[in-house]
């Protein structure tokens, strides 16, 4: 359409040259003589404007009809809510019908008992079940509301004061489970934009909690230093305005899904060449490493004031249920109204805030049964050197006590299949109770899966004998005719 | 929906600025002070950013004594309140071993189970006897009991679905089962005021989130519509799953879902319904089975149900209900399930016991004589309340009732005097409201008698008339003033 116009204009503007080429017109720029150029500048002018005026060209917009949608809708199915059942989603764990302590009875047979984390022998304790008993009776069961709302009770501010007093922090913070601690405390601290350095084995909690802080996750190799130094050379060097982002690194002092024991010293070390900040989650190692318990700041002999948070979840050598986070003043009062787990829960049930109070002022009064756990697990160790099929890869000093398979079928399924056999034929023919490691579909984990055994100082030799004993023979068997 | 007068949103606005501004003038001259000083960061970046706790540090730090109370005795219909004095002008608070016994109209406590009952306390205690304090164990490791078979199947039977499957805290079970149920690819529509558990769970999920008017149904089937005829952003392609989330009663305005619209919409869509009962499962309901059964659905059209026990039961602890096919899934995926340790048996036992009183299977009719009260009790509350000429918020039946207050100089002072008559009331501000719509939110228990709510009552009308400050209120003969 463009181009006729023009066309148009052109022969116009000859015609018009040729028959209007009167004196008026003509005008001599530069020595070239013109002639009739006000009326063609007039025409240019008018077709312009005239161009200028046309819309382009839109496809035209048609909203869906009523019926349209009415049809999309029919046709639209949904996938099912679940894929369906599979063998193995049918497994039942064992039902237990006493305490869960050393020795509990399973299908009314008495089982030694190696799958629970009771590290000091406390479950069942009769002064821990004095105080709840009291507790039970004085307060009821629940709580009744979040803290911020009456569900502050004294046994609460006591327990929190009791864990600084216990660990040398100026203050902490108890939660009402212990998988919701690390990931309500990492969104606290890390939004979106900030830098965090975390080993690639840690727990689910953890993972979850670095989703929800939308912070740029980097992992590094399972409790290796040199991958964590390069990881962080890699990271300041790259970023120079990385200096105004918060950077932190996350790490387990016992890792549950390996049992190895991080090398807190070399990670102060690191942390405080690159200027990160540390997350330590001690709930495998409170109670348990150190002389006197204290965790694996005590163990490293590193002051815990150099570590900036401090999580632990209370359901291990604390024989109770919560968690609970400590650090510097600023670091716990932040929490106490920007923690998500914190604010919008139900506090934690007074009777097992009493239980852990109790379990504290054990540990500070018998160092010894400790010691009766550190003898345990080398004990253990010993027993199971040797062992066929099965390779120990947790660390000498670590309560859980990890087997995995020196020869992998090449799956996690496979894996997880002979294992399981493992486990139960040792709980049907030898009544000891082990338990494989398991991953959920969520779990970002790769590393190998294999048998955990929680040692506990209520664990006598002839416990860990008979255990000993057990998986040499139960492994034997089940792994033979693989080789 | 809440439409607040003019007047009061002006006031209310003009409140806040005045106290953002004195904020910022304070931040100003400790930034001043701080440039004198030699920082302690040496080389770290600060571990909270300037505005991030400009909220906690200017405004919520003056009132923080409303907030947080200690109680040192069980969170009855009458409970002692621990006092606190301060130093330094509210930063920090100190404990005294005084306490006063007040009134509770703060505690989750909707049928009376917090404090020692005659059925349910000896037979926790018995069963810490037998099964210890905790079992230091997951659920797939060693710590399913007989307790905790028996509990599942207790539950299932009280909210009426075949299966059930119970975890050590509510706000994990959100957290951990959306993620399970919903990938990416899929739909969450949820209802705007929902909890931040469920929020949490949303996010944790990786699937795509669009957000429908409070309790509306036909916005709802306008979202529906519009997103399943568009499919996936960008993509455009057809939608893998929708799930809509509604919960029962909601705990800061005490409105009930409107469940058989809500329902009848999804089915028509195909969309999955999840219902999170934490506040309504045990408190409403003929025989106290929640929403579904004061509201006339059939449970087989929900197809997750979630609730807590920390409300009605007294104890702690979260459940999902649904198929046998979904809980069994459940229980082979949920990380809650997989790494969380076991519910406490104690806590176990308790909510078995009160399930038991509930149902009348303890021999006496108590279940049925709180259930009625508590009924009682609100509908009085609610309707005296509104007589007095106060906003109150909520359906008829529902035990959770806000009283508007908007300006926040009221929130301190309301809360304050209240105490200062022994009675306990809870406040609440943003952000767990939003920043104009603050409120009182008041709980009512089956512990309390009439003359416990006759007091309640004059009390807040005392208060309201006593002080220099004059509430809005609906009645044409008082008067609406300012207040600073």
């Amino acid at each position: 359409m463009a181009s006729y116009g023009l066309n148009m204009l052109n022969s116009t503007v000859n015609w018009v040259t040729q028959a209007l080429d009167a004196p008026s017109a003509r005008a001599v720029v530069f020595g070239v003589h013109i002639g009739g150029h006000y009326f063609v500048e007039g025409l240019l002018l008018v077709v312009i404007l005239f161009l200028l005026s046309q819309k382009s060209y839109k496809p035209p917009k048609r909203p869906l009809t009523k019926k349209e949608i009415d049809e999309l809708c029919d046709d639209w199915v949904p996938e099912p809510l679940i894929p369906s059942i599979t063998k193995e989603m049918e497994y039942q764990p064992p039902v237990l019908e006493s305490a869960a302590g050393p020795h509990v009875i399973i299908n009314g047979k008495e089982v030694v008992n190696f799958a629970t984390a009771n590290y000091l022998g406390l479950v069942g304790h009769e002064k821990v079940q004095e105080s709840c008993t009291a507790a039970l009776e004085k307060y009821g069961v629940g709580s009744c509301g979040p803290r911020g709302f009456y569900g502050t009770i004294d046994v609460h501010l006591d327990c929190e004061s009791r864990i600084s007093k216990f660990l040398g922090t100026p203050d902490s913070i108890l939660y009402s489970y212990g998988l919701s601690t690390m990931f309500s405390a990492i969104p606290c601290f890390a939004k979106k934009g900030d830098v965090i350095v975390v080993d690639e084995g840690v727990h689910w909690g953890i993972q979850n909690g670095l989703h929800l802080s939308r912070s740029t996750i980097v992992y590094f190799k399972h409790n290796d230093m040199k991958s964590l130094h390069d990881t962080l050379e890699k990271i300041t060097a790259d970023n120079k305005r990385v200096k105004k982002l918060r950077r932190y690194i996350v790490v387990e002092s016992v890792y549950q899904n390996s049992g190895q024991i991080a090398p807190l010293d070399e990670i102060i070390k690191l942390k405080e060449k690159y200027r990160f900040r540390v997350f330590l989650d001690e709930s495998n190692s409170f109670g348990v490493l150190g002389q006197s318990g204290r965790g694996l700041t005590e163990y490293c002999g590193v002051p815990v004031e150099k570590i900036d948070i401090v999580t632990a979840a209370m359901g291990h050598a604390l024989a109770t249920e919560g968690g609970f986070c400590t650090g510097s003043s600023r670091v716990v009062d932040h929490q106490r109204l920007s923690s998500s787990g914190y604010v919008f829960s139900a506090s934690l049930p007074p009777y097992l805030a009493s239980a852990a109070i109790t379990a504290i002022d054990m540990i500070e009064e018998n160092p010894g049964l400790i010691v009766k756990l550190k003898k345990n697990i080398s004990l253990l160790l010993k027993g199971l050197s040797g062992i066929q099929g099965l390779t120990v890869t947790s660390s000498p000093e670590s309560p859980i006590v990890f087997l995995k398979l020196e020869q992998s079928t090449g799956s996690i399924k496979g894996d997880m299949e002979l294992l399981e056999e493992i486990a139960e034929r040792a709980l049907k023919e030898d009544s000891v109770f082990v338990v494989t490691s398991k991953r959920s579909v969520l779990d970002k984990c790769r590393l190998p899966v294999g048998i955990r055994l929680f040692v506990s100082a209520g664990h006598t030799e002839a416990d860990l004998t008979k255990a000993c004993e057990c998986l040499k023979r139960v492994s034997g068997l089940v792994l033979k005719h693989r080789d | 929906m809440i439409a607040i007068p003019y007047l009061t949103a002006l006031s209310t606005y003009f409140s806040y600025g005045l106290l953002f501004a004195f904020g910022q003038l304070r931040d100003f001259f400790r930034k001043i002070v701080d440039w004198w000083r030699a920082s302690t960061l040496d080389g770290y970046a600060p571990i909270c950013l300037g505005l991030e706790d400009f909220y906690i540090r200017r405004l919520y730090l003056r009132i923080q004594d409303c907030f947080g109370r200690p109680i040192s005795s069980a969170p009855d219909a009458w409970f002692d309140v621990v006092e606190r004095y301060s130093n330094d002008n509210n930063k920090t608070l100190k404990r005294t071993t005084k306490t006063s016994k007040c009134l509770n109209l703060g505690s989750y406590n909707y049928l009376g189970f917090a404090a020692a009952d005659e059925y349910c306390t000896p037979r926790a205690i018995e069963s810490l006897k037998k099964f210890a304090a905790s079992t230091c164990s997951t659920r797939v490791d060693g710590g399913t009991t007989m307790l905790h078979t028996d509990l599942e199947e207790c539950v299932a039977r009280f909210v009426g679905k075949p299966a059930a499957v119970v975890f050590g805290m509510g706000y994990v079970t959100n957290s951990a089962i959306l993620p399970i149920l919903m990938g990416k690819g899929g739909l969450i529509i949820s209802d705007s005021l929902n909890h931040n558990s469920i929020v949490n769970g949303a996010r944790g999920s990786g699937a795509t989130i669009r957000v429908f008017q409070h309790n509306t149904p036909s916005h709802l089937e306008t979202v529906l519509r519009e997103q399943i005829a568009e499919g996936q952003p960008r993509t455009h392609r057809p939608w893998k799953k929708i799930m809509v989330i509604v919960e029962g009663i909601y705990s800061m305005e005490g409105e009930l879902c409107k469940l058989p619209e809500i329902v009848s919409i999804c089915k028509k869509y195909k969309a999955y319904v999840y219902l999170d009962e934490a506040h309504s499962i045990g408190a409403v309901g003929k025989s106290g089975r929640g929403v579904c059964e004061l509201l006339g659905v059939d449970t087989a059209d929900v197809d997750v149900m979630m609730g807590t026990f920390t409300k009605s039961f007294g104890s702690c602890g979260g459940y999902i209900a649904g198929s046998k096919e979904l809980v069994q899934y459940l229980k082979y995926t949920c990380p809650a399930h997989l790494y969380g340790t076991a519910i406490s048996p104690p806590g176990a036992q308790q909510i078995i016991s009160s399930i038991k009183v509930i149902l009348g299977e303890d021999g006496s009719n108590r279940g049925a004589q709180k259930l009625a009260r508590i009924r009682e009790n609100s509908n009085f509350f609610r309707s005296e309340l509104q007589k007095m000429g106060f906003e109150v918020l909520g359906d008829n039946d529902s035990p959770v009732m806000p009283i508007m207050l908007y300006n926040p100089a009221k929130i301190p002072a309301f809360s304050r005097e209240c105490l200062r008559q022994k009675v306990a009331v809870v406040t609440v501000a943003f952000p767990a409201t939003p920043l104009l719509l603050a409120r009182a939110r008041i709980c009512i228990s089956a512990a309390h008698t009439k003359e416990d709510l006759v007091k309640a009552l004059e009390v807040c009308l005392s208060v309201c008339l006593g002080l220099p400050v004059i509430f809005l209120l609906k009645s044409p003969f008082f008067i609406h003033m300012f207040c600073f």
